[in-house]
């Protein structure tokens, strides 16, 4: 049964439901809902859980670094600056591959200060080995956090999982979401049973430092365990879609066959691409959209079959490129045609920054500037866009 | 001080070694000796959270490991939060029966620059959170791991690498830190300095530390032949010499009780304990009157704090 509810306090339930046993985590907006209803669950003994009220977000990732190699089931929660206070960290996590979830209320970095939603504090830490998951709505931002858990505690995997809703867009709006039961979660993410814990009844060493001759075999190694992670993702995500029945793939399309047109965009703006993509239909223009689900590993091929033979593919990117060429997701994409081969006009696009509020008429004109004359695009082609900005 | 000590030290002190041999350290590392005391004292059922130092730098290059008890590095910086994290941890798992209903004690190490400089807001977090763990400051009074760089632990006129004593500089200008008072201004249960020169005094103060229902600190001053510019046989010499000068005193706060646990008075003065190092050797006989000045005042305030009633 459905029921209303913000999506702060509706990630906080999915952590609960995931039975989270330490949840260390310091207040940012738009994190603290989330935060906030993680404390009042364990304060009202709904929840057996320990909550390490930490001074900083870089205690807030250290304490889940030892919680987790404790032994217990992790969760912490930050947006923007919190992110990137606790970067160093989010590097060692990976490393000692200790299956943490983080939710990230995706929030503009600072300067100036801004604390509404873009995808600049998740892009800056895009590689840091973690695995990245984008959500479109509320439903997706519980389920994903209970899959988080069965993917990043798989022994084939063992690797930290980000859970990204857009902040306030995402975070902040009540939606109609359905929570499994617990005896239906318990069933999907059984306990977490980890092969090495710091006990003394089996003492290990984590965090040695490497040689010249062993750094890159380390590094080897932990690449191919978050390449090798696509699969076990696809598992959960299918295991997921029989059980609960709500779909999940890496990759989602909408209106894609039959468009030459595409948008390429991931988080909630997603919903305003596809009212685009309906009032495009009522005008007999056809335009699809793939919306990336996993941003970490990067579905290459899964991305590479969906865009093949597509005319125009906008990349929509939600951070500036910091003096690349391109924006993130751009980047990512145009690497992808390039290997694969495929022959699409690239355009990037640069949306809602800091929280300036992108509409469906936006990804419209979008579509009629790039579907225009030949002229017209030469310019568009040379490099990005930055919608609605004021020069 | 200690007649017998041949004895009866093999009764006190555990046979059983947390550190092996093989670790890398420094010849005559008196910070390594008191590690290797502590762990003894804190025994097997003990996790260790270890900062980004000489003592983390020493003892595990991949695949090795010098540490027979578990043990965990992650950043510089972190040492007091990763505890309070694998306390927390503990203690769900202990309370839901995932693990044996047994005490392991925590304690979370770092040099001085990890402890008073870089580390000092994790440790001040997860001492106000009152974790039940023991922070260690294993302090060699400037970064040595780096190359002898100074600390807001390194004491005034001593010259590193960052405050060389020049013709315009006497080297550190400014007065070490006082950590063992910060810590205790968080009403912690029990503070204290200790030194491997005494080695039983050291052991004792552990064992409290472990004893205490709360978050207790010690800082332990580590003699660095390499850093000091000292010979390395002198390193024990050189801890006893700043404890009976008053440049270090053994003292202990247990719950904001003040008690000097060696007294030395007579006090040494402070230049036994300045020439004869490297990086006091740039210091004229005003310059030590001035240190003594200083001394003699901290040590009168000692005694002040340790008389109250």
């Amino acid at each position: 049964m459905k029921r209303g509810i913000e999506v702060s306090l509706a990630a906080a339930e999915a952590a609960k439901l995931s039975r989270v046993e330490v949840v260390a985590a310091y207040p940012i907006t738009p994190q603290t809902h989330i935060v906030e209803h993680l404390s009042e669950l364990v304060a009202d003994g709904e929840m057996d859980a320990v909550y390490v009220t930490v001074e900083s977000e870089h205690s807030a990732m250290s304490a889940c670094i030892g919680a987790a190699a404790s032994g217990a089931r992790t969760f912490t929660s930050t947006s923007a600056q919190g992110l990137e206070l606790m970067h160093e960290t989010l590097f060692i996590a990976s490393a000692l591959r200790l299956p943490i979830v983080m939710a990230v209320a995706n929030r503009a970095l600072s300067a100036p200060l801004s604390i509404w939603n873009d995808h600049s504090d998740v892009m800056a830490a895009r590689d840091c080995g973690w695995i990245q998951l984008f959500c479109e709505n509320g439903q997706e931002v519980v389920d994903s956090i209970i899959m988080a858990y069965r993917i990043a505690e798989d022994n084939r995997v063992l690797l930290p999982v980000m859970v990204n809703l857009d902040g306030f867009l995402l975070s902040h709006v009540v939606e109609p979401i359905d929570f499994p039961s617990q005896k239906e979660v318990d069933k999907f993410l059984p306990d977490y049973k980890p092969l090495f814990t710091l006990h003394p009844d089996r003492p290990v060493t984590m965090g040695a430092y490497a040689t010249p001759e062993l750094y890159t075999e380390a590094k080897f190694a932990q690449e191919q365990a978050i390449l090798n992670s696509l699969p076990v993702i696809k598992e959960v995500f299918k295991d997921f879609t029989n059980r609960f029945k709500r779909k999940y793939n890496v990759v989602e399309t909408y209106n894609l066959e039959n468009s030459d047109t595409v948008f390429v965009a991931m988080g909630s703006i997603n919903e305003n691409i596809m009212t685009a993509i309906d009032e495009l239909k009522k005008e007999k223009m056809s335009c699809g959209l793939v919306k990336i689900r996993l941003f970490r590993p990067f579905p290459f091929s899964e991305i590479a079959s969906l865009l093949e033979k597509k005319k125009n593919i906008i990349v929509i990117d939600r951070a500036m490129p910091g003096g690349s060429m391109n924006g993130p997701v751009f980047n990512e994409i145009s690497a992808v045609l390039r290997r694969y081969d495929v022959r699409g006009e690239l355009y990037n696009y640069i949306v809602g920054l800091g929280g300036r509020d992108v509409l469906p008429d936006d990804f419209i004109s979008i579509y009629d500037e790039v579907t225009k004359s030949k002229k017209d695009k030469q310019k568009l082609k040379a490099n990005y866009k930055v919608i609605g900005v004021r020069v | 001080m200690l007649p017998n000590i041949e004895i009866f030290a093999p009764n006190v002190v555990p046979k059983e070694e947390f550190i092996v041999s093989g670790h890398r350290a420094c010849q005559g590392c008196a910070e390594v000796l008191a590690l290797r005391l502590a762990l003894k004292t804190f025994g097997r059922d003990t996790i260790i959270a270890m900062a980004t130092g000489c003592m983390e730098i020493i003892s595990t290059p991949l695949p090795t490991t010098a540490w027979t008890q578990p043990w965990i590095h992650v950043a510089f910086e972190n040492a007091a939060a990763v505890a309070s994290g694998i306390e927390a941890g503990l203690r769900i798992l202990r309370r839901k029966k995932k693990i044996p209903d047994k005490d392991i004690h925590v304690v979370a190490i770092a040099g001085d620059g990890g402890t008073a400089d870089i580390g000092l807001q994790a440790l001040s977090g997860a001492l106000e959170r009152y974790h039940k763990f023991t922070y260690i400051c294993v302090d060699n009074e400037a970064y040595m791991n780096t190359g002898i760089q100074r600390s807001s632990a390194t004491p005034f006129g001593a010259s590193t690498t960052t405050s060389p004593a020049g013709r315009a500089s006497i080297g550190q200008q400014t007065w070490k830190k006082d950590m063992v008072k910060i810590a205790a201004a968080h009403n912690i249960p029990y503070a204290a300095t200790a030194c491997p020169s005494y080695p039983f005094d050291l052991i004792e103060k552990v064992k409290k530390a472990k004893m205490t229902e709360g978050p207790s600190y010690l800082h332990f001053l580590s003699v660095c032949p390499t850093g000091w510019r000292i010979p390395s046989e002198t390193a024990i010499k050189y801890g006893r010499l700043a404890v009976e000068s008053g440049v270090f005193p053994l003292y202990e706060i247990k719950n904001g009780k003040y008690r000097i646990t060696y007294d030395p008075e007579p006090l040494r003065p402070v230049v036994d304990y300045l020439r004869g190092q490297g990086r006091f050797r740039h210091l004229t006989d005003e310059h030590m009157e001035y240190i003594q000045k200083r001394i003699t005042e901290q040590w009168e305030g000692l005694k002040r704090l340790a008389s109250l009633k």
